[in-house]
């Protein structure tokens, strides 16, 4: 990196030289990202990016932020400072349809699946193809039994989402969030509630998904073993913060305290159990007359 | 409370209240200005109409006749006292036509259909389905709320003739059958003194207001609602409530335009 000039003051030089230059093969780039709800910041300063054909793994203990990081990359969450762009666009300001444009080239699988309990497993696939293409009933057919047969369940295709389990309808999530071959995929805790082979399937699709079509992948997860697995890289979040990043390899061999705890899943260490105090909170203390 | 605590608490009220009517006039907006919908995907409104609509027949029809028994009861021990019993058909008429059947069908769409809307977005809301809508780039304004509105707005009408219809037909079973009224008497009072205009549309017009503001109401509690089983249920409530008061509101208002000289 080139030296500032001098005309520029100390601040500025560091936050020059922090702030990382962006990647033109980035489809998803946090520069410096600080996202949070209200007055309560959830992350602070989140650098990240996501190149074509990478599968990145986002970790991190329960309420530490993942979910608001893949709120924030699909518009659904503005962001409080920094600069966050999705295919080259800063999603700051923009649009509704601006927006919806880059929704389309994205696909998420929700926590919870989000499936539309009124339709059946074959209806909820077809769903963003009935929307957004103009297939045929043949063509959409087909492309909805190979997604399922993807996910192993080609034969639960006439089920209604009543007659499938936890596990089977996270996989029909999975199913719709790919079936229209986004450019960046999201998947929040895709192995959970899923049976070890399931999830070792799971995993493997995802990174097969994203070796055959180029997709970029953010896996949102806790999981440890699987995500390490099918992720090139990975990053850890925690204290509202960005904690560590790099390759599985070299964070299996980290003696960063806070990494060591979150990978051996040790009881004792930085990561802290209690939640932290908000200014709601302290809000609330007042007014119940008691200390925070 | 002080002078000072009432008058706050008033306009702590009142300002709420103005919000609350600001963000349904709003959301009446956004629903107005997707119902192009109905153009380009009219299965997904014929498909409401049909669960509204066809789905409330049995309500509506069962109550409906009810209603015109008692009409046809009342209407003849009163008839009865001036010697003018042959207007019972008329009576009953007007009363469906301009009255009970728009007003009536109102409340117990609001009671079958209005509930439902509610609980259904309600749900949906919770279960993340409307945000995994956006997130697929899908407005849920435009694909699951501007055809549930517009499919209450034809079938209150369409519901609130059946009732008339059955109101009449039970009228004239208490009337000509059981009471022994002459038929011809009861059919033509009722041929003469119908308007088509004067009666017959207002009461038309009354009724697709009345769907208007029922499915508003419905729709708007649903997607304002907490996502949580609570928060639905007090929706589910408020709807019952906000619609019976606001057709029997606009029920004044419009008889006093439509029928004063």
């Amino acid at each position: 990196m080139t030296s500032p000039p001098e005309s520029l003051t100390a601040q500025a030089a560091t936050d020059l030289a922090t702030a990382s230059v962006p990647d033109p093969a980035a489809v998803l780039d946090f520069n410096r990202v600080t996202l949070g709800y209200g007055d309560f910041t959830v992350l602070r300063d989140l650098t990240l990016t996501v190149k074509a054909g990478e599968v990145v793994a986002v970790m991190g203990g329960s309420g530490s932020g993942k979910t608001t990081l893949m709120r924030a990359a699909t518009g659904q969450l503005g962001i409080k400072s920094g600069d966050l762009k999705a295919f080259g666009q800063s999603m700051s300001g923009i649009g509704r349809l601006e927006i919806q444009r880059l929704r389309q080239r994205m696909g998420v699988l929700f926590q919870q699946g989000a499936l539309f309990t009124d339709l059946d497993v074959f209806e909820n696939v077809a769903f963003p193809l009935r929307e957004h293409t103009r297939l045929t009933d043949p063509e959409v057919a087909q492309k909805v039994l190979e997604n399922l047969d993807a996910v192993g369940l080609r034969a639960a295709a006439h089920l209604k989402l009543s007659e499938v389990s936890g596990g089977m309808a996270r996989r029909v999530a999975l199913a719709r969030a790919i079936v229209r071959e986004p450019e960046l995929v999201f998947y929040d805790e895709p192995f959970a509630g899923l049976d070890p082979i399931s999830m070792g399937i799971a995993a493997r699709l995802i990174r097969r998904l994203s070796d055959k079509l180029g997709c970029a992948s953010v896996v949102i997860t806790h999981d440890v073993p699987e995500s390490f697995e099918i992720a090139d890289t990975v990053y850890i979040v925690g204290q509202g913060e960005l904690k560590a990043s790099g390759t599985p390899a070299s964070l299996k061999g980290s003696t960063d305290e806070y990494v060591r705890q979150f990978l051996d899943g040790a009881p004792d260490g930085p990561v802290a159990f209690d939640y932290p105090t908000t200014p709601a909170f302290e809000k609330w203390c007042q007014a119940k007359g008691v200390e925070p | 409370m002080s002078t000072t605590g009432v008058l706050g608490s008033i306009g702590h009220f009142t300002r709420r209240q103005l919000v609350v009517l600001g963000q349904v006039t709003r959301f009446f907006v956004q629903l107005v200005m997707r119902c192009g919908v109905i153009f380009k995907r009219p299965r997904l409104v014929t498909q409401q109409v049909h669960f509204i609509g066809v789905h409330s027949l049995l309500i509506i029809s069962v109550s409906g006749l009810f209603v015109g028994f008692v009409l046809g009861l009342q209407g003849y021990y009163t008839l009865n006292r001036f010697g003018a019993e042959q207007a019972l058909g008329l009576l009953v008429a007007l009363s469906l036509v301009r009255e009970l059947g728009p007003v009536v069908t109102a409340l117990l769409f609001a009671g079958r259909a209005g509930t439902s809307l509610t609980a259904e977005i309600g749900l949906m809301k919770a279960g993340e389905q409307l945000a995994a809508m956006e997130v697929m780039a899908i407005d849920p304004i435009r694909r699951v709320l501007a055809p549930r509105f517009l499919g209450g707005i034809i079938a209150m009408p369409v519901l609130a003739a059946v009732f008339s219809m059955v109101g009449i037909i039970g009228g004239w079973i208490v009337g000509v059958v059981l009471i022994g009224i002459d038929t011809g008497a009861f059919w033509s009072q009722m041929q003469e003194g119908v308007d088509v205009l004067d009666d017959v549309l207002n009461g038309v017009i009354k009724s697709v207001v009345f769907g208007i503001a029922v499915t508003l109401i419905a729709l708007f509690e649903g997607w304002q609602c907490k996502p949580t089983p609570e928060g639905v249920s007090r929706a589910t409530t408020r709807t019952v409530v906000a619609s019976s008061l606001v057709v029997l509101g606009l029920d004044f208002v419009l008889t006093a335009l439509m029928f004063s000289n």
